[in-house]
């Protein structure tokens, strides 16, 4: 793959955690899991029936979608054909989480479907598998304005191959990537200098059995 | 943290393993002697003439499962291996800290102060165990002359001087192990470690345990995307898991060390489990390596608590967290690598 190409996934891993989106992205730790995972629910998802598609609505699954401009590529689950106009449906397995992460990957996945296929893309919806819900989501300018600023960013931030810090937050707990990032050891610094110094330290003799 | 799966080992001579769906098959002269569903395993181990279906061995490398075959007596022949996973940056880094000779000298302290560390907390433990006056004044004079070394080891200036005074400290160690023997002494003494091959019943429990720790050394290795022959303790040598030995180091009592005594003193692995050869070289037989086998599995599965991560696991896992902290400080997000302290 091209070097400066960014998957598409990136961009809620990005919105997500930034560390997160190094791992998968820059150190490649584990993604092998993260990845057979994915694939293995979106081939799950292929036969689930999509009661909302209305008649003369023409659906493409795992659709390889890419922009040259923003130098995007990666995979829809679903786009739907409204006659001509494109429109994305991104499948979330998980219960609904903050919308921005997902909006931002569904807004860059339009941009590559206008760029692709020449027709505007104003909307398009994300899929809750366990609400079994649709939330439509509008591409709005401030929207677009952001999928654009992240690009950038994550641009720099892979060209730069270095980690950002873990943050060791709430977000953390909902994380696969717990055992690679390992956000609460490398957050704590103190504690940690304590042990490199206690490491040549003799202990007295009298010791509390395990 | 990721799961602890088990590891399948294949002592059966001529037995044949297939794949049967999402599981393997271990076949006995045409009788399934076992199925395991694949999910449950992490790695498959073969000793000696044991026969591998091609589909088994694809499924395992599809499935990053690694397959590793030794000869009879438990040696090293070969790790089958999945297309190269992990990071080259990691890798990158890992070279270019073992090409600063500061950065190797740094790391392989620890892990040598790790080392002495843990055997020191085994003597000191025996020491206190023992009801005979005369093993625990011989095991706590060790554990002073390791008390010494260890002070010496944070002064070492470089890695010649380090591997000295490891050695020492390895030295010291062994001359007075057989004092945390208690059963069947006369047969279970150690003069000293021999290996290659070992000369008696402890070097060839010592070894064959080091053997099966070492093989999850250089898996934790691998799995976190390190390279396991570039080391910074262990001299680079081709063919040798520098990493995997550097991982180890550290480990051996805690795992193989004290498990080696448990099983003697518990009367678990006796006499009869040994075979000499002429000349002298002593190497465990079937049923020995068996019992051996059967009591690292258990080992790896008790939980402890990990003293950097204050986390509880099991302790087939600690290789595998021990070589993620260090792959954390190749790639500069922790100071100092941080050896696994047992308490």
């Amino acid at each position: 793959m091209d070097e400066d190409l960014i998957m598409l996934s990136a961009l809620e891993h990005y919105s997500y955690c930034p560390r997160q989106c190094a791992l998968i992205h820059m150190e490649q730790s584990f993604d092998e899991n993260l990845f057979t995972l994915r694939g293995r629910a979106l081939h799950e998802q292929v036969d689930e029936p999509e009661g909302v598609v209305e008649k003369g609505v023409r659906v493409e699954r795992a659709l390889p979608l890419w922009s040259n401009r923003l130098g995007l590529t990666g995979k829809a689950d679903v786009v739907e054909f409204h006659g001509e106009t494109p429109y994305p449906v991104e499948y979330k397995h998980g219960p609904r989480r903050e919308k921005e992460h997902d909006d931002l990957q569904l807004c860059a996945q339009a941009m590559c479907l206008e760029e692709m296929t020449g027709q505007a893309v104003p909307k398009g919806a994300i899929f809750h598998h366990s609400s079994r819900r649709r939330r439509e989501v509008e591409f709005t300018p401030v929207l677009r304005q952001k999928v654009e600023q992240s690009v950038t960013e994550i641009r720099v931030m892979l060209a730069s191959r270095t980690l950002p810090p873990a943050v060791n937050d709430a977000r953390c707990k909902n994380c696969s990537l717990q055992d690679s990032c390992l956000p609460s050891v490398t957050n704590e610094k103190k504690r940690l200098q304590r042990f490199a110094s206690e490491l040549f330290t003799v202990s007295t003799p009298v010791q509390e059995e395990r | 943290m990721h799961q602890l799966l088990n590891t399948l080992y294949v002592t059966t001579p001529e037995a044949y393993v297939r794949l049967d769906h999402d599981t393997l098959r271990v076949e006995v002269e045409g009788e399934t002697k076992l199925q395991v569903p694949l999910h449950h395993l992490g790695a498959l181990v073969c000793f000696g003439n044991v026969l591998l279906s091609p589909a088994v061995l694809h499924r395992c490398a599809d499935d990053g499962r690694s397959v590793v075959l030794l000869d009879r007596n438990g040696r090293f022949k070969a790790r089958i291996e999945g297309p190269v996973s992990g990071n080259v940056l990691l890798r990158k880094a890992q070279h270019a800290a073992v090409a600063d000779s500061n950065r190797t000298l740094t790391i392989a302290r620890n892990i040598v102060a790790g080392k002495v560390q843990n055997v020191r907390q085994i003597v000191l433990r025996a020491a206190r165990e023992t009801d005979d006056p005369q093993d625990s004044a011989q095991l706590t004079d060790t554990a002073q002359a390791l008390a010494n070394t260890l002070k010496l080891v944070e002064t070492a200036a470089d890695l010649d001087q380090l591997r000295g005074f490891e050695g020492e400290a390895a030295r010291r160690h062994f001359a007075t192990f057989s004092y945390m023997v208690r059963e069947e002494r006369t047969v279970f003494q150690l003069n000293g470690r021999s290996r290659r091959p070992p000369r008696d019943p402890i070097n060839a429990l010592l070894s064959f345990l080091y053997v099966l720790l070492l093989g999850d050394c250089v898996a934790a290795a691998e799995g976190v995307g390190l390279d396991p022959q570039i080391g910074f303790l262990h001299a680079l040598r081709p063919g040798r898991p520098a990493l995997g030995l550097d991982l180890m180091e550290e480990l051996r009592s805690v795992i193989a060390e004290r498990l080696a005594l448990t099983l003697i003193n518990r009367r678990q692995v006796t006499p009869k489990h040994f075979v000499e050869r002429p000349g002298g070289a002593v190497s465990l037989n079937d049923d020995g390596r068996k019992e051996v086998i059967i009591a690292y599995q258990k080992r790896k599965q008790e939980e402890i608590t990990h003293p950097v991560l204050e986390q509880k696991m099991p302790v087939g896992l600690i290789p595998h967290v021990q070589a993620r902290l260090l792959a954390r400080v190749l790639r500069g997000d922790l100071e100092s690598y941080l050896p696994f302290l047992a308490r």
